[in-house]
C-alpha cells in the first residue's frame, strides 16, 4: 500500500538547506569577473532632471562606468545617442498578464527626463567592488527642476480616473439605501504599506554574446523571462532567469521592477556579470507597495438585520508611470447575499513609485472596509455582529448565478467563536476588565478567490531509484518545494528523501507566479500529470520486446510503491531501467483550469475572533488573542498551511497597528527602514490559535487544495479595530490605529 | 561607504594621541551607532580610532558609595551586573527596554551616551537639517514629526535624544569622565548633553579630542525605588514615544525623595527637577503623581503630529510613580 504523503504535515524538504546556509539566494551567487553595480535615486518627488554631474564619481576608486541617460539605450535610437556596447535600443514590454509579461513599472529605466517620485533611479554606478559602487553613487550630483509634488492619496482632493473594469452593479443599490430603515455611510482609508520581505531585491545579470542569464529575487521567472526578452527584443529562448531560493517577496516580486533592465544593459556595457543588491531603503521607494486607499461605503438593512444594499466605492493611488489598480471592492458582491450591490474603483495618480500587488491585494483592503461596516450595522442593530452575518450568509455565489464549490463559512463561525468563547462576550463596550486593562472582543470574516492558473512540469524516474522533478515557478518560502514532492511520492510510492525537486529556472517547464495563493492548486496537476506520464513511459519500456514484461499489455502492469508488478513478478523502476540500460523514463505534462469554473464559483471563506487588551492610563493596545478558522479545502501540508495562515494573521496585525509608509508634504519618503516602518515584532504576536477545515474542494482539481498564501490576512484589520471599538467605543475607520487616536482628550 | 583610515589604540594615552583635535576622526568602540550612520552617508569620518581593546570594561564600586563603568561595559554586562541589578534596577530596565539582544551584546557605555538622535530628517543626506549641516534648515518642524520632541525645543531642531540608558542616568545622577589633549576632566551628567537652541550641532560637553573613559553614578539613594516605563508603538524593538524613569525613597505613604526623567520626548536625557519638587514631601497618591506629571511638561511645545505625546509623558510619569510607590 502506497503511503499516503498528502495532509501530512510535512518538514520543508529545503529546511536543511536554508538552516545551513546552502540554499542560494539570488546575491549570494558570485559569478566569474563579476562587478557592481549601485543606483542613485532621485532626491526629489516631482520634477526635472537638468543634469548630471558625473565627474567626481568617474574619479572615485574602483569606478568602472555610469549609466545614466544620457548613454542608456532608448526607445527611439538617435545619433547623439550612441548606445555604445549595449543594446541599440529598448522595448516597453507589453505588460499583460495574459502574456506573462506583466512588468512591475511599464516606463523604462531613464526614459524621459521627468523625475516621477522620490527614489527614481537617474544612474547606476558600476564599480569593481559595492562598496566602492555605493561611495561613488553618493558622488553624483543632479541638478533638478522641482515640481510641486502630489505627496500621496490623502493630500489631495483628485478624484483620479474610473478603472472602469473593476465597476458591478445590481439591483437598485441606491433607491435601496433611500428605502432602508436602517443605514450607514462612513468613509475608511488605509495608509500605503510596503512589502519588507527580509532578501532585498538583487539581480546578477549576465550576457554570453546574445544570450542574458539573469539572477533575481523573483517570484515570477517565466514572467521576468518574457518582459526581458521584450524589453531587449530578443527571442525568451535566450533570456534565462533563474531564482531558487527567495526570502519571501509579498507581493513585490512578482513582477520585474527597473534595476534589473539597468543591470543588465549595464552588463552588457561593460562586458562583465553585474550584481546589483538594492538597500533596504531602495527597496521601499522601487520596488512596489501597498498604495493608500480610501473607500466610500454605504451599506444598508432592515430592522431584522438582512442587507438591503451595499455600495462601495474605492480610491487607489497610482503612480505618474504606471497605472495600477487595486481591486478593492472585488470580495464584496461575493461574500454576503444582497440583491443591490455596486462597487467601482478609481486610481489617483501620486508622485510615489508604482503600487504592485501585496498580500491579498484589494480584498484585504476591501474586507477592512466591509467587515467594519458590518459591525457598525450590527451596533445600529443592537445585534450581535455574528449573528447579523449568519442572516446574511450567501448560499450560493450572488454576483455569478453560480452554486458554490464549497463555503464552509458556517463551520468556520461554529468552531472558531466556540474556541473563542465568544459566547461569553459582553456587548457593553468597555464592560470587560481585567486590573488596568479594558478587553475587547471583535471579530471578522476572511475570504479569497480560489484560482488556478496553467503549468507544465517533468518528471524523470530515474535508474538510480531516485525521482526528479522539474517545474519553472519557484518558492517563495512557502513550501512550493516540500508540495511538488509530496506530489511525487504519492503517486510513485518513493520516499520523500528520494525525490529532488528543481524549481526557480525559467528555462524548466513553464510554471506559474507564486501569487495569487494559486501555486499549490496549479501546480500540483501538472506534477501528477507528468508523473503518469513517467510511470505510463516506464510500463511502455517495460512490455517492450526483451525487456522484463515483454509480452504483457502496458495496462496490466501495476505501480506501486515505486515498483511495477504484473502479479508474478515484481520490479522496482531503478531495477527495470538497469535491466533495460536506460537512465530514466521520463514525462512531461501540462495541466490548466477547465470547465470547471463555468459550473461553479470557488471561493475559500474562514473567520477571525480578535481579543485586544487596552490600558488607557498608558494608552497602550496590544492585541491579546487570535482565533481563526479557516477553510481552504484540504490542506496538503498542514504544517505550511498553518504557518501561512498565521504569517498572515501577523502581517493583518501590520496592517491594523502599525504599518504606514508616510510621505511628507514635499512627498518626501518618511520612514524607509526597519526600524522607522514598523511591523509586529515577536513580542507583540500572541497565540494564535488556527484552524484549518478539513474540506476537500474537489470540483477544483483532483487534490481538492486551494489556496492558503493569502485569506488569512483578510478581515484581520477589521476584526481588530471592531474589538478595539469593544474595549474603548471609538470607531477607528483609519488603518493602522495610533494610541493617539484612541487617547482621551 | 566612503574609504577611511583606521588605526587601533591600545590604551587612553594613545587614544587621545592618536585622535588628536582632528575633526574628521572619530572614535569607534560598538559601532551601532556610527557605522549604520557611515552607511547613510551622514557621518563621513576620513579617519578611526577603534578604542575596544582600551581597558575600560570594568565595573568598580567606589569607596564613596558610588559605582564606577567603564566607556567599554556592554549594555548587556551593565544591565545584568548584580549591582546595578540591586541598587540601580532603574537602569537596568532602561537598559533592557532598549534596541535588541544582539545591539546590547556589542553596544557600550560611553557609545550610548553618544547616541545620536533617530530624526529621520537627520539621517537622510538629502533632507535640510540643522544639526547635521547648520543652517540647511529643518525637515523635522514642518514634515512629519509624530516621533520628536515636545520638551527642551528650539526653533531650529526638535530632534529627540533616543537613549534609554541615559534617560535613566539623568534620574540617578552621574559624573562623565573625559580624558583628552588637555587632560582629565569630569562633566556632571546633566550638563554633559546640550539643548539645541541655536546650535543643534552641539550635542555634548566634549571638547575636540575628548574620550569619555566612565560613567560614574552617583550612590545609590538609601532605601530608594527604581522603575523605568517605556511607551510605544510595538511591545519591542522600537524607540520611546515617551518613557519615565522614576526613582522614589519614602517615609511611610509621603513622597520623601523623587527623581524623575524622560524620554522619548526630549531633546536631552530630560530631568525633571519640576515634577521631583512637586513630589516632595507629598502623599503618594495619583493626585500628587498627576500634579508632578503637569508640572513637567509645563513647557511643553507640540508640533504637528506631537501633541499626544504631552498627555502620553504624562501617563508615564503617573504610571511609572505609581508602579514604583507601590514595590
Amino acid at each position: 500500500m502506497t503511503e499516503t504523503v498528502i495532509g501530512h504535515r510535512t518538514a520543508r524538504i529545503d529546511g536543511e538547506l536554508k538552516l545551513t546556509g546552502k540554499a542560494d539566494y539570488a546575491a549570494d551567487h558570485n559569478l566569474p569577473n563579476q562587478v557592481y553595480g549601485y543606483p542613485v535615486p532621485s532626491t526629489i518627488a516631482c520634477g526635472k532632471l537638468l543634469g548630471l554631474d558625473l565627474d567626481e564619481a568617474r574619479q572615485a576608486p574602483g569606478v568602472i562606468d555610469i549609466v545614466h541617460r544620457g548613454n542608456f539605450p532608448q526607445l527611439q535610437p538617435s545619433d547623439n545617442n550612441p548606445a555604445c556596447g549595449a543594446a541599440a535600443r529598448l522595448y516597453r514590454s507589453p505588460s499583460t498578464m495574459g502574456e506573462e509579461n506583466k512588468v512591475g513599472e511599464v516606463r523604462l529605466p531613464f526614459e524621459d527626463d521627468g523625475i516621477h517620485y522620490e527614489g527614481q533611479y537617474i544612474a547606476m554606478v558600476i564599480a569593481d567592488t559595492f562598496e566602492h559602487a555605493r561611495a561613488a553613487a553618493r558622488l553624483v550630483k543632479a541638478r533638478y527642476e522641482v515640481h510641486e509634488a502630489v505627496p500621496g492619496l490623502f493630500y489631495t482632493d483628485d478624484e483620479g480616473e474610473e478603472a472602469g473594469d473593476e465597476a458591478v452593479s445590481r439591483g437598485d443599490p441606491a433607491g435601496a439605501f433611500d428605502a432602508a430603515p436602517v443605514k450607514l455611510d462612513q468613509t475608511y482609508t488605509i495608509a500605503m504599506e510596503t512589502h519588507v520581505a527580509m532578501e532585498m531585491h538583487a539581480s546578477i545579470a549576465h550576457w554570453e554574446g546574445d544570450r542574458l542569464t539573469i539572477y533575481e529575487s523573483t517570484q515570477g521567472v517565466v514572467f521576468q523571462r518574457n518582459a526581458l526578452a521584450q524589453i531587449f527584443g530578443i527571442p525568451p529562448e535566450k533570456v534565462t532567469v533563474i531564482a531558487h531560493y527567495i526570502g519571501s517577496g509579498f507581493g513585490s516580486k512578482l513582477f520585474m521592477w527597473p534595476h534589473a533592465v539597468i543591470t543588465a544593459v549595464a552588463a552588457q556595457r561593460v562586458g562583465r556579470p553585474v550584481k546589483t543588491v538594492l538597500s533596504r531603503q531602495q527597496n521601499f521607494c522601487n520596488a512596489g507597495n501597498r498604495p493608500a486607499s480610501r473607500q466610500h461605503m454605504r451599506i444598508a438593512a432592515d430592522r431584522d438585520g438582512k442587507l438591503l444594499s451595499i455600495r462601495h466605492d474605492s480610491y487607489n493611488e497610482t503612480s505618474f508611470v504606471d497605472e495600477y489598480t487595486e481591486s478593492i471592492g472585488s470580495g464584496t458582491p461575493r461574500v454576503y447575499a444582497c440583491d443591490n450591490v455596486s462597487v467601482s474603483q478609481r486610481r489617483v495618480k501620486v508622485n510615489h513609485g508604482t503600487p504592485t500587488s501585496m498580500r491579498a491585494p484589494g480584498e484585504v483592503s476591501g474586507s477592512f472596509a466591509l467587515e467594519s461596516a458590518m459591525d457598525e450595522l450590527a451596533i445600529a442593530l443592537d445585534m450581535d455582529p455574528l449573528e447579523l452575518r449568519r442572516r446574511n450568509f450567501a448560499d450560493r455565489d450572488p454576483s455569478a448565478d453560480l452554486p458554490w464549490s464549497g463555503n464552509h463559512l458556517r463551520e468556520c463561525w461554529d468552531d472558531a467563536s466556540r474556541r473563542f468563547g465568544w459566547d461569553q462576550r459582553n456587548p457593553q463596550v468597555g464592560s470587560m476588565r481585567d486590573g488596568h486593562e479594558i478587553i475587547g472582543w471583535g471579530m471578522a470574516d476572511a475570504t479569497w478567490e480560489a484560482m488556478r492558473s496553467h503549468c507544465s512540469a517533468r518528471v524523470e524516474l530515474r535508474a538510480d531509484g531516485r525521482v526528479q522533478v522539474a517545474c519553472g515557478t519557484q518558492d517563495i518560502g512557502t513550501g512550493t518545494y516540500t508540495i511538488v514532492a509530496q506530489t511525487a511520492s504519492e503517486l510513485t510510492g518513493v520516499p520523500l528523501e528520494r525525490i529532488e525537486v528543481k524549481l526557480g529556472d525559467s528555462m524548466l517547464p513553464a510554471g506559474p507566479l507564486s501569487g495569487g495563493s494559486m501555486a499549490t492548486a496549479t501546480v500540483m496537476p501538472a506534477v501528477a500529470g507528468a508523473t503518469r506520464k513517467a510511470i505510463e513511459r516506464l510500463k511502455q519500456l517495460a512490455v517492450a520486446e526483451g525487456a522484463p514484461f515483454a509480452g504483457k499489455e502496458a495496462d496490466a502492469l501495476e505501480f506501486e510503491n515505486g515498483a511495477l508488478s504484473d502479479g508474478s513478478q515484481t520490479l522496482s523502476f531503478a531495477e527495470l531501467l538497469d535491466k533495460l540500460q536506460r537512465g530514466m523514463a521520463e514525462g512531461e505534462a501540462s495541466a490548466a483550469p477547465g470547465e470547471e469554473k463555468d459550473k461553479f464559483s470557488f471561493r475559500s471563506f474562514g473567520a477571525h475572533f480578535v481579543e485586544v487588551r487596552w490600558d488607557p492610563g498608558i494608552s497602550r493596545l496590544r492585541v491579546a488573542r487570535v482565533v481563526s478558522t479557516i477553510d481552504i479545502g484540504r490542506a496538503i501540508n498542514p504544517l505550511t498551511a498553518r504557518n501561512q495562515v498565521e504569517g498572515a494573521i501577523v502581517m493583518g496585525m501590520g496592517m491594523g497597528l502599525f504599518e504606514a509608509t508616510e510621505y511628507d508634504p514635499a512627498g518626501n519618503i518618511y520612514n524607509n527602514n526597519y526600524a522607522d516602518y514598523i511591523v509586529p515584532v515577536h513580542a507583540d504576536i500572541p497565540d494564535i490559535e488556527v484552524e484549518l477545515l478539513d474540506s476537500p474542494d474537489y470540483n477544483f482539481n483532483e487534490f481538492g487544495a486551494r489556496g492558503v498564501g493569502e485569506i488569512g490576512i483578510t478581515g484581520m484589520a477589521a476584526a481588530i479595530a471592531n474589538a478595539v471599538y469593544h474595549a474603548t467605543g471609538k470607531r477607528i475607520r483609519d488603518m493602522p490605529i495610533k494610541i493617539a487616536d484612541l487617547m482621551e482628550p | 561607504m566612503r574609504h577611511f583610515a583606521y588605526q587601533r589604540a591600545g590604551d587612553v594615552a594613545e587614544a587621545t594621541a592618536l585622535h588628536g583635535s582632528d575633526r574628521s576622526a572619530d572614535f569607534i568602540a560598538g559601532g551601532t551607532n556610527l557605522i549604520d550612520m557611515v552607511k547613510l552617508d551622514i557621518m563621513r569620518p576620513e579617519r578611526l580610532v577603534d578604542v575596544n581593546r582600551l581597558p575600560l570594561t570594568a565595573i568598580e564600586s567606589l569607596d564613596d558609595g558610588r559605582l564606577r563603568i567603564g566607556a567599554l561595559v556592554t549594555n548587556t554586562d551593565l544591565a545584568y551586573d548584580e549591582r546595578i541589578q540591586a541598587d540601580y534596577p532603574v537602569l537596568s530596565e532602561a537598559l533592557l527596554s532598549g534596541a535588541s539582544t544582539q545591539l546590547r551584546n556589542v553596544a557600550t557605555t560611553a557609545g550610548n551616551v553618544m547616541q545620536r538622535t533617530r530624526c529621520p530628517y537627520f539621517r537622510n543626506p538629502s533632507r535640510p537639517c540643522n544639526k547635521r549641516e547648520p543652517g540647511s534648515g529643518c525637515g523635522a518642524l514642518d514634515g512629519i514629526n509624530r516621533n520628536h520632541a515636545v520638551l527642551g525645543v528650539s526653533d531650529k531642531c526638535i530632534a529627540v535624544h533616543p537613549s534609554d540608558m541615559c534617560v535613566a542616568m539623568a534620574a540617578l545622577g552621574a559624573t562623565v569622565t573625559v580624558e583628552g589633549p588637555s587632560g582629565v576632566r569630569e562633566i556632571p551628567f546633566e550638563e554633559y548633553h546640550l539643548l539645541p537652541g541655536d546650535t543643534p550641532e552641539r550635542e555634548h560637553a566634549l571638547s575636540d579630542g575628548e574620550l569619555i573613559t566612565h560613567v560614574t553614578l552617583d550612590a545609590p539613594i538609601t532605601g530608594a525605588k527604581g522603575h523605568y516605563l517605556k511607551l510605544r508603538d510595538r511591545a519591542s524593538f522600537e524607540f520611546a514615544l515617551a518613557s519615565c524613569a522614576a526613582v522614589v525613597t519614602m517615609d511611610g505613604d509621603t513622597v520623601r525623595e523623587a527623581r524623575i526623567a524622560l524620554g522619548g520626548v526630549a531633546t536631552k536625557p530630560w530631568r525633571s527637577f519640576e515634577a521631583e519638587a512637586a513630589l516632595s514631601g507629598q502623599p503618594a497618591s495619583e493626585a500628587t503623581f498627576k500634579q508632578a506629571a503637569e508640572a513637567a511638561l509645563a513647557g511643553a511645545v507640540a508640533h504637528r503630529d506631537t501633541a499626544f505625546k504631552i498627555p502620553l509623558a504624562k501617563q508615564a510619569i503617573v504610571r511609572a510613580l505609581t508602579t514604583v510607590t507601590a514595590q
